[in-house]
C-alpha cells in the first residue's frame, strides 16, 4: 500500500512536470511580455538601434493620447472600435438568430444552407478582406448589382467615404464617462438586489447617487481635457467593414444558436404544442430566453474578436486611412512603421485593459459556475 | 404539424436570399480570376468571363508558390506540436489536478484572449536577440505558445468526460502517468485530436499580424503576408489577387467541406464551456 502511495505522489509529481514547461511559456510569453510592454509604455523609447535610451515618463504617454493634439487618430480610432463593436456584434447576433430559426424549421437542404452561411468562417480575413475591397470599389461591384436589373448603379462611396455622423465632443469626455458609470452602476444595483446581495446592491446605489449628484452640480461640466473643441463620430466608411466582417462572422453565431436550440428537450416544445402555445410564441417564451447564456458568451467571443481587430482593417484600406484606424492597427503602424515603441506599447496598453475588462469578469464567472457544478 | 404554405415560401425565400447574399464574394472570386487583365472593367465587373482565361492561376502560381510552402513548412510542424502539447495538458489538468490547478489554467486561458499588440513588442525583441527573427522556427514557437491555451481548453473539456474511474482502476493496477496515458487516454483522443488539429491548422494557416511583424522583407513571408502585399499595393491588377485568394483559401476551405462537423466542435469550445 505504502509503496503504491509513493507511486502515486511519484506521478503527481510527473504531472506537474509534464505541464510546466507550458507553465513557463505562458509565464514568459503572455505575463512577462505583458509587464514588459506596461514597462515600456510608461517610458520614452524610440527606435530599436544600439544606444538608444529608455527614460521612465511615467504617465505622459496615456497623457498624450488622451488629451495631445497630435494624438487625435488615437482618440478617433477608439470611437471607431465602439461603433464598430456594436455594430458587428448586432449584426452577427440578429442574422445568425435568423439564420438558427429558419434552419429548425425542417427545411430541406438544411445541411447545404448551413454550409454556405458559415464557409466564411474558414477563410482568413485577409482572404476575405481582399475580396470586399474589391467588391466595395465605389465604380463596381456591390454599386452596380442593380444595373443587373435594369436599375440604376447605387452611388455609394463605401471605404472612401469620409463623412462622419453622430458626433461628440471630446473635450467633455469625463461627463460621458459619468453617465456611463451612472448606468453601470445602476445596472449592478438592480442586478445585485435581484440577487439577495443587499450590500451590494447598497454600495452601487451610493455609487451611483454619487456621480449623479457630481454631474447634476455642473462640477463635470467644468473639467475639460482639451483646450479646444474635437469631433469625433462614426465613420460613414466603417459600414463596408461591417459587412464584410458580419459576411465573414454570423455563420458563427449560427452555429452557436442551432446548437443551443438542439439542446432544447422536443418534450418542452411538445407540451408547450398540446397546450396549444403558437410556434412564434413557443420561439417567444420558451426557446429564446434558454438562449441568453449562449447569447452572451458568444457577445464575449465577438466583442473581444471586435476589440483588437487588425488584419481584415488592415487589408480594405491599407495603413494610410486614418478614418477607419482602429487601435489595433495603430499600434502596429506606430511600432513598427513609426518606431515610436513607447507609444505603441501605450496603446497595446489600452486595448489590453479594454479587452481585461470584457474578458476577466467572463472567465471568473465561468469557471466558478463551473466548480460549482 | 401542418404549416401554411405561404411560411415555408417565405422561409425558403428569405434563405435563398441571404445563399445569393453569402455567395456573392465568392462568385466575384472566382469571375474576376478567370479574366484576362483587360476583361476586368469595372462595368462588367459582374460578367462571366469571356473566353475564360487561366494565365492569372499560372501567374499566381508563380507569385505565391515560396509563400504557400513557407505556410505548409509553418503550419504542419506548429499544428502537430500545439496539439501534443495540448493533449498532455489536457490530460493533466483534467485528471492529475493538484492545488491551484485550476487557477493556473484560468491564467492559461486568459492568454487566449488578449490582443497580441499588447506582447508584440517585447515577442519582437525576444525572437530577435534569440536569432529566430524572420525566421519560420520563430514563428512556429510563437504559434505553438499562443495556441496552448485553446489546444489545452479543447483537450480538458474533451478529457473531463472521460469517466474517472477508469483512471482510478489504471491507478490501481499500478499503472503510472504515462501508462495511463497511453493504454487508456490516449486511444480514445483521437476526435479531440481532430478538433484541435483542424482548429490550429486554420488559425495558424489564415493568421497575420505575427507574420507580418515577424517575417516581413525576409523570403520567409507566410501566404497571407505575400497576399495583402500584392492587393494592398497601387493601381492592382484584381485578377492576381483575386486568383491569389483562392489558392490561399482553398486548404482551409477544403478542411471545412470535408471535415466542417469537427470545425463546428473546435469553433464552439472556443467560447470556453463549450
Amino acid at each position: 500500500m505504502n509503496i503504491k502511495k509513493i507511486a502515486l505522489k511519484r506521478d503527481q509529481m510527473i504531472a506537474f512536470l509534464m505541464i510546466l514547461p507550458s507553465l513557463i511559456l505562458i509565464g514568459l510569453f503572455v505575463y512577462g511580455f505583458i509587464f514588459q510592454t506596461a514597462w515600456s509604455s510608461f517610458t520614452d523609447w524610440e527606435g530599436v538601434a544600439a544606444g538608444i535610451e529608455k527614460n521612465f515618463i511615467g504617465f505622459e504617454n496615456y497623457k498624450n493620447l488622451f488629451t495631445k493634439l497630435l494624438d487625435i487618430r488615437f482618440r478617433q480610432s477608439l470611437v471607431n472600435t465602439l461603433f464598430f463593436t456594436v455594430f458587428f456584434i448586432a449584426g452577427c447576433l440578429s442574422l445568425g438568430l435568423l439564420f438558427a430559426i429558419l434552419l429548425d424549421q425542417n427545411i430541406r437542404f438544411e445541411g447545404v444552407f448551413r454550409l454556405i452561411f458559415l464557409y466564411p468562417m474558414s477563410l482568413s480575413f485577409i482572404v476575405s478582406g481582399t475580396v470586399w475591397r474589391w467588391l466595395l470599389n465605389p465604380k463596381g461591384g456591390i454599386n452596380l448589382l442593380p444595373t443587373l436589373f435594369g436599375l440604376d448603379p447605387l452611388e455609394i462611396k463605401w471605404l472612401t467615404d469620409r463623412t462622419q455622423i453622430w458626433q461628440f465632443d471630446w473635450i467633455a469626455l469625463p461627463k460621458y464617462l459619468g453617465y456611463l458609470l451612472l448606468a453601470l452602476m445602476i445596472f449592478l444595483a438592480i442586478r445585485n438586489f435581484r440577487a439577495g446581495k443587499k450590500w451590494g446592491s447598497a454600495i452601487m446605489a451610493l455609487i451611483g447617487i454619487a456621480t449623479l449628484i457630481w454631474l447634476l452640480s455642473g462640477k463635470a461640466d467644468q473639467i475639460l481635457i482639451l483646450d479646444y473643441p474635437e469631433p469625433h463620430g462614426f465613420n460613414l466608411a466603417l459600414i463596408g467593414i461591417v459587412l464584410a466582417a458580419v459576411w465573414q462572422m454570423s455563420g458563427y453565431m449560427m452555429a452557436m444558436y442551432i446548437a443551443g436550440i438542439r439542446g432544447v428537450p422536443d418534450e418542452l416544445r411538445e407540451a408547450a404544442r398540446v397546450d396549444g402555445a403558437s410556434e412564434i410564441k413557443i420561439y417567444r417564451d420558451i426557446i429564446l430566453p434558454m438562449l441568453r447564456p449562449i447569447t452572451l458568451s458568444a457577445m464575449i467571443v465577438l466583442g473581444h474578436i471586435s476589440l483588437k481587430i487588425f488584419d481584415l482593417i488592415f487589408v480594405m484600406v491599407g495603413p494610410d486611412n486614418a478614418t477607419t484606424d482602429v487601435p489595433g492597427v495603430l499600434m502596429f503602424l506606430t511600432a513598427f512603421r513609426g518606431n515610436q515603441f513607447a507609444k505603441g506599447a501605450a496603446i497595446a496598453m489600452v486595448m489590453l485593459l479594454i479587452v481585461a475588462f470584457v474578458i476577466v469578469p467572463y472567465l471568473v464567472n465561468t469557471l466558478r459556475t463551473e466548480h460549482e457544478l | 404539424m401542418k404549416k401554411k404554405p405561404l411560411n415555408r415560401f417565405l422561409i425558403y425565400f428569405v434563405l435563398v436570399f441571404f445563399v445569393i447574399i453569402f455567395l456573392l464574394p465568392a462568385y466575384m472570386v472566382i469571375v474576376t480570376s478567370f479574366k484576362s487583365p483587360d476583361q476586368i472593367e469595372l462595368t462588367r465587373v459582374w460578367q462571366l468571363p469571356n473566353p475564360w482565361y487561366f494565365q492569372s492561376f499560372i501567374e499566381a502560381w508563380e507569385t505565391f508558390a515560396p509563400n504557400l510552402k513557407n505556410s505548409a513548412l509553418l503550419v504542419v510542424p506548429a499544428t502537430v506540436l500545439s496539439a501534443i502539447l495540448g493533449s498532455l495538458n489536457g490530460y493533466v489538468l483534467s485528471k492529475w489536478k493538484f492545488k491551484g490547478s485550476n487557477i493556473l489554467f484560468q491564467l492559461m486561458l486568459f492568454g487566449m484572449f488578449i490582443p497580441y499588440q499588447s506582447i508584440l513588442i517585447p515577442l519582437f525583441q525576444f525572437l530577435d536577440r534569440v536569432g529566430l527573427y524572420g525566421s519560420i522556427q520563430g514563428l512556429i514557437l510563437v504559434h505553438v505558445v499562443y495556441g496552448l491555451p485553446i489546444t489545452t481548453l479543447i483537450f480538458r473539456n474533451y478529457y473531463a468526460e472521460v469517466p474517472t474511474e477508469m483512471i482510478e482502476a489504471g491507478k490501481i493496477d499500478g499503472a503510472g502517468f504515462f501508462k495511463i496515458y497511453s493504454r487508456i487516454v490516449f486511444p480514445i483522443s483521437l476526435p479531440g485530436f481532430v478538433v484541435v488539429i483542424i482548429w490550429q491548422f486554420t488559425q495558424i494557416w489564415n493568421e497575420f499580424l505575427f507574420a507580418v511583424t515577424l517575417t516581413s522583407g525576409t523570403g520567409n513571408t507566410p501566404i497571407t503576408v505575400a497576399l495583402q502585399n500584392l492587393a494592398g499595393g497601387r493601381a492592382v491588377q484584381w485578377n492576381l489577387p483575386m486568383a491569389g485568394s483562392l489558392m490561399a483559401a482553398l486548404p482551409t476551405l477544403l478542411v471545412y467541406l470535408f471535415l466542417g462537423r469537427y470545425f463546428i466542435r473546435g469553433l464552439l469550445a472556443g467560447s470556453v464551456k463549450g
